[in-house]
């Protein structure tokens, strides 16, 4: 498959420079994002992890275009997204963004091959037949693609929200806790397929997730304590993951 | 984005149809009154477009075409000479006349009552050999051609039971009769003439009973093969004298229908106006409705923001639900109306107030009007929701619970809801007491003030909602406490029922028990006990909702039967269950819980309120003014009448026989009797209502309020030329006592008088005319011989006298002897009829806002599964579920009450001060209001019944687990 294009020619893809993040005023302020700086390389699967309430949420929502930060700002395939129009954003979410949320999200009163098609059809446009059967296949569901979500297993959600993602060949795709709501054999297979669309089609991927297993599929993980990078690992394997997280947290 | 929005529509297939009834009843309101205002129309066309089909001249007397508030003066009639001048024009083919009477010729029932249901009675006196002008078309038997024969409508013979060969009595100006039913006649291709009645006797016949002899009321001519009706109109116009005046058979019709047609567009209006607040009430649950599912899909729409919706994507699906909502109650509605053209057509019937119809008429007018005002209404009140959807933030897929921004105005709702509320006022001062204003700009500024304080109001509301809560709350718990033991013996009934029936762990004789006492609880006891609820609240307030209570009282009974029955049948296959014991053990927790969730979004509470708040303050509002209105009407009777007893037409207004004054005068009780005429006519220029009066003796009958030095003095000076003004008819003149003024009658006489006295006459119901002239002067430009009233002053007790002077106009059946008190409360009851009929229509609304209730309510419960599957995990039984539900849904409607009774006061203050040139009482009503009050709360129960069966019957895991 041909890799995602668009972004900087130096393989960077999104890149975000002293973002900082802060909710409420005066004594009661909150710093959600203390002056975050980071690239996401092309065609990687970059791994952002921490506990509750440093900020790796908020981090992404920013990458994403969800949020905007209190300061800092935020490069994404060659645009800055600080002076962007609302009509520019959602060019830019149909073009150059992909997203697997943990709920699944799917529509329920759309069948999967139509939920799978959602990003286009908003667009006006159709998937190229052949990609779309190949992507259909990759992902699992050439037999499931006329039933409702509710008739498809939490697995089979997640895959038809990852198809749902990829259709559009999106520069990036974020990811936000994408096996949070499986169990550990489909969490699995699911993670697998992320891994596979990052490693034999060049998808970028941003995953936001508490799992060390999960971390353990990326090309690089990036630590986050208290609204900071506290570690930027390579990849690593998931032993080495679940000791920086207890380094991390213990600090 | 399409198949997005209605793929949803169609998932929520439930919710949709209920938000859908509410602009289905709208737009079947607007839908059937077109219908049956059509049908009416083209029925009037029929009759007089036929009246007039075979006249190519119509020769009547000159009349000056005078009215006075929409009453026309009456032509005299013309010699019967003209007749034989008309014959010996040279292209006139072939003349007739006739003789026509709208009011005075009543046909009897079998009872000896004179048929009078406010529309006209129509005589006629024809020639029926030529039948070419005859418009009538004989269903049976022949046309009269005697002294005593007579054809009466089809109409009148199918309701009395009348057929060729019976005796029928008809009253005229003669004395009544009994006359040879020869034949029943109708006009060709009307229906019914609703309550209108005529009877047909040869002319001569006709012009003696009526007091026409040797006179013609009309002459119709046709013309020679080749002569149009303009030429024959100029040839007779040539040939006649001045004192008639020739028209075409076009132009007459055209003219004769024209009056009717102010007056059916004045019905069309009228009924419109209902419709219309109907639909305002719909498109008020619609917005509600479609806020609630857009903030309830503020994640779904957030994901597609996310996957590159655009805001124009998102507002066009929201949209487009409420389109696709428009349109298919829109048809269902269009179709609904013909059921309701029906209904409404019953309806006046009941109150006598039946027009002619035809077959119903369904045009594409009807078609078009109605499906484009539901959709735009729909569109409209879907708008809002609309753009706040938009407003949605991509983020809120994420995040879970995501509660849907409030819209960017919403800060500022309270500000916008004074600015609305000034507004109001100033609009409705405006229309009110500004001085040279248009009816139309008067009722639009009227209008746009109205629906400004509604929106106001309602905008305000969400602010009030918290305060009006803790209000209702104790009011709401203790009067459905009140209920709930009222109705228990039925609910306990129903419980022995079904355990009797289902429970096998009982022993078969008290299983048998248990239903037999069950079924005699739920079919006798419990309604016995509410019949007799509802008798004392007769007694309390009106007789009209006790009937409307008893009927739905007695179809509890029959839906009760049935439910037994079914029981049964389900016994005998096995299935069904037990219930859970009813109980009637007040509930705090409960009752504390449904007080909270009213509270917790006020903004919700308040739209849904407000659905119902706009009926009950419409409601409200016609009861107040209403009450003013007959307070006001009983002063200006009791203040003018000083007789004993008076007579007047069975209808009150229409003028009777003068035959009868005369008997009067012969009745033994009877001291003094005097007569009032009445008609139209030209005074000083001017339209106006003219009366006869015998000044020696007036003031028996009648009170003088005299002004500006005037007295009862006065009156003997009338002498041959005198005359005593209304108080405003003077000032619109500038006539002072000694000026002189001319009076015009219709057919040219005239005559001069002078001001002799002025008197201030009651501005709500003034009995006598603008001026009054001497009877004897009234007679030289009249040739009228009706009388208005007769005041009859009698020896002895009124109401014992009375006899005899009913005995004494037993010949004049339409002549009604009544005592001040007796006319007081005739018109006391036309007045409730006429204000049950407001009711009946405006309940409309309230039945849309009930619906509007309905869906906030399976909105809300269908938001609160997990914390309802929580609750009864933590021990909450099915029936508190319900009862917290039902408790919700009466706080809603009582805080609906609470809004509406207030305003509808206010509006009545309002008009009663705008009117107040006509001295409107202004009366509140505390008993009837009260009951509006529990009316609502009557609603909210009514309301709550489903979606509280849905609450409790939630299955809890699932409940729990719910996304």
């Amino acid at each position: 498959m041909e890799a995602s294009q668009n972004g900087a020619a130096n393989g960077t893809v999104v890149n975000a420079h002293e973002i900082t993040k802060r909710y409420g005023e005066g004594d009661t302020a909150v710093d959600a994002l203390r002056g975050v700086s980071l690239d996401v390389e092309r065609g990687k699967l970059t791994a952002i992890m921490g506990p509750s309430g440093s900020g790796k949420s908020t981090l992404m929502h920013i990458l994403a275009a969800l949020d905007l930060p209190t300061s800092g700002h935020v490069t994404l395939a060659g645009t800055r997204l600080g002076q962007l129009s609302d009509h520019d954003v959602t060019m830019l979410r149909r073009e150059h963004i992909g997203f697997i949320f943990q709920f699944f999200n799917l529509l329920p009163m759309l069948t999967a091959d139509e939920n799978i098609r959602l990003p286009l059809s908003l667009a006006g446009e159709k998937p190229e037949r052949g990609f779309y059967d190949e992507l259909v296949k990759r992902v699992g569901l050439a037999d499931r693609l006329s039933h409702r979500p509710s008739e498809l297993s939490g697995g089979q959600q997640q895959r038809v929200a990852i198809a749902r993602a990829l259709v559009s060949k999106p520069t990036v795709v974020f990811a936000d806790e994408p096996t949070g709501n499986l169990d550990s054999k489909t969490g699995g297979e699911i993670l697998q397929l992320l891994h596979e669309s990052v490693e034999n089609y060049g998808q970028t991927m941003v995953m936001v997730t508490h799992e060390a297993r999960a971390a353990a599929t990326a090309d690089r993980i990036l630590f986050l304590a208290d609204g900071a990078i506290v570690k930027d690992l390579g990849g690593a394997g998931e032993d080495e993951i679940l000791d920086t997280i207890r380094d991390v947290t213990l600090t | 984005m399409i198949r997005v929005a209605l793929r949803g529509l169609l998932g929520r297939k439930f919710r949709a149809v209920l938000t859908a009834i509410a602009i289905v009843l709208g737009v079947a309101m607007i839908s059937g009154t077109l219908v049956l205002t059509d049908t009416i129309d083209r029925a009037f066309d029929r009759i007089f477009v036929q009246s007039y089909a075979g006249t190519d001249a119509v020769v009547q007397a000159a009349s000056s075409d005078i009215s006075f508030e929409g009453e026309s003066a009456t032509a005299p009639p013309i010699p019967e000479a003209i007749l034989e001048e008309v014959r010996s024009v040279p292209n006139v083919e072939a003349a007739t006349g006739s003789v026509f009477e709208e009011t005075a010729v009543k046909v009897l029932d079998r009872k000896g009552e004179p048929i009078v249901k406010n529309a006209p009675t129509f005589g006629f006196g024809i020639d029926p050999s030529l039948s070419r002008f005859n418009p009538l078309e004989l269903k049976d038997g022949r046309w009269a051609s005697g002294p005593n024969e007579v054809v009466i409508d089809s109409g009148t013979a199918k309701d009395e039971d009348y057929e060729v060969g019976d005796s029928v009595k008809v009253a005229t100006l003669a004395p009544v009769q009994d006359f040879e039913l020869v034949g029943i006649a109708q006009y060709p291709g009307v229906e019914s003439l609703g309550g209108a009645t005529f009877a047909v006797f040869d002319l001569a016949t006709a012009q003696r009973l009526l007091n026409r002899q040797g006179k013609l009321d009309a002459i119709s001519a046709a013309a020679k093969p080749g002569v149009s009706p303009q030429e024959l109109v100029a040839d007779l116009d040539r040939t006649l004298p001045a004192t008639v005046e020739v028209r075409t058979g076009v132009e007459q019709a055209d003219e004769d229908s024209g009056e009717v047609a102010v007056f059916v567009a004045f019905i069309r209006y009228f009924l419109l106006t209902f419709g219309a607040i109907a639909l305002f009430v719909g498109a008020f649950v619609i917005f509600n409705t479609l806020s609630i599912t857009v903030a309830q899909r503020t994640r779904e729409l957030a994901t597609l923001r996310t996957l590159g919706a655009s805001r124009r994507q998102v507002l066009t699906s929201v949209l487009l639900e409420a389109l696709a909502i428009g349109a298919i109650a829109s048809v269902i509605g269009l179709f609904l109306g013909l059921a309701l053209a029906m209904g409404l057509n019953a309806l006046f019937k009941a109150l006598d107030l039946e027009l002619p119809t035809t077959g119903l008429v369904f045009s594409l007018r009807t078609v078009i009007v109605a499906l484009l005002v539901g959709i735009v209404v729909t569109l409209l009140a879907g708008l809002a929701p609309a753009i706040r959807a938009t407003r949605i933030s991509p983020i809120s897929a994420v995040r879970e619970g995501a509660v849907m921004p409030s819209g960017r105005l919403s800060r500022f709702g309270p500000y916008i809801a004074a600015v609305l509320i000034g507004l109001s006022v100033l609009l409705l001062g405006y229309s009110l007491f500004a001085g040279d204003l248009g009816i139309a700009e008067r009722l639009l500024s009227i209008a746009a003030g109205v629906l400004f304080l509604f929106f106001g109001v309602a905008l305000f509301s969400p602010k009030a909602v918290p305060r009006l809560a803790i209000l209702v709350s104790p009011v709401a718990k203790w009067v459905v406490y009140a209920l709930s033991v009222m109705v228990y013996p039925i609910t306990y009934g129903k419980w022995l029922v079904k355990r009797g029936l289902f429970e096998e762990a009982l022993p078969t004789g008290r299983r048998v028990l248990s239903v037999v006492g069950g079924a005699l609880l739920a079919l006798v006891v419990g309604p016995g006990i509410l019949a007799a609820l509802i008798y004392a609240l007769s007694l309390l307030a009106g007789s009209v909702l006790a009937v409307i209570l008893g009927a739905v009282l007695a179809v509890y009974v029959v839906v009760m039967t049935v439910w037994i029955v079914v029981m049964l049948v389900l016994r005998a296959l096995h299935r069904g269950s037990a219930a859970d014991q009813p109980s009637v053990r007040p509930d705090s927790t409960t009752d504390k819980l449904s007080n909270e969730n009213s509270r917790r979004n006020p903004g919700r509470t308040a739209a849904t309120a407000a659905s119902l708040m706009i009926g009950i303050a419409l409601v409200t509002f016609v009861a107040v003014l209403a009450a003013g209105m007959r307070d006001s009407n009983r002063k200006a009777i009791e203040d003018q009448i000083a007789a004993d007893l008076i007579i007047t037409s069975e209808d009150g207004y229409s003028p009777f026989a003068a035959g009868a004054g005369e008997a009067a005068r012969r009745a033994s009780s009877a001291e003094t009797v005097t007569d009032v005429r009445e008609e139209v006519a030209n005074l000083a220029g001017s339209g106006k209502d003219i009366t006869g009066i015998d000044p020696d003796r007036i003031t028996s009958g009648y009170n003088f309020d005299w002004t500006n030095g005037s007295s009862d003095a006065v009156l003997a000076e009338m002498g041959t030329d005198g005359a005593v003004l209304a108080e405003t008819f003077a000032d619109d003149k500038k006539l002072q006592v000694g000026d002189r003024f001319e009076v015009e009658a219709p057919g040219g006489k005239k005559a001069e008088f002078v001001v002799k006295g002025i008197y201030d006459p009651s501005p709500f119901y003034p009995l006598l005319g603008s001026a009054s002239i001497p009877l004897a002067e009234y007679e030289k430009l009249f040739e009228q011989n009706q009388n208005q009233f007769t005041f009859v002053d009698v020896r002895g007790e009124p109401s014992e006298a009375k006899a005899s002077v009913e005995e004494a106009v037993a010949a004049y059946p339409d002549a009604r002897v009544q005592t001040r008190k007796e006319w007081i409360d005739k018109e006391d009851k036309e007045f409730q009829q006429f204000l049950s009929m407001l009711y009946v229509l405006l309940a409309l609304s309230v039945i849309v806002s009930v619906f509007g209730i309905i869906n906030t309510l399976v909105l809300s419960v269908f938001e609160r599964t997990r914390e309802l599957g929580m609750l009864r995990a933590v021990g909450m039984t099915r029936l508190q579920v319900r009862r917290m539900i039902r408790q919700e849904s009466v706080i809603t409607a009582l805080i609906g009450a609470a809004l509406g009774l207030p305003l509808g006061v206010f509006l009545a203050a309002l008009l009663v001060r705008a009117l107040s040139q006509f001295e409107v009482g202004f009366k509140i009503p505390t008993g009837q209001l009260i009951l509006f009050a529990v009316v609502a709360i009557v609603v909210g129960i009514v309301a709550a019944l489903l979606p509280a069966r849905r609450a409790a019957r939630l299955n809890v895991l699932r409940a729990l687990q719910y996304e």
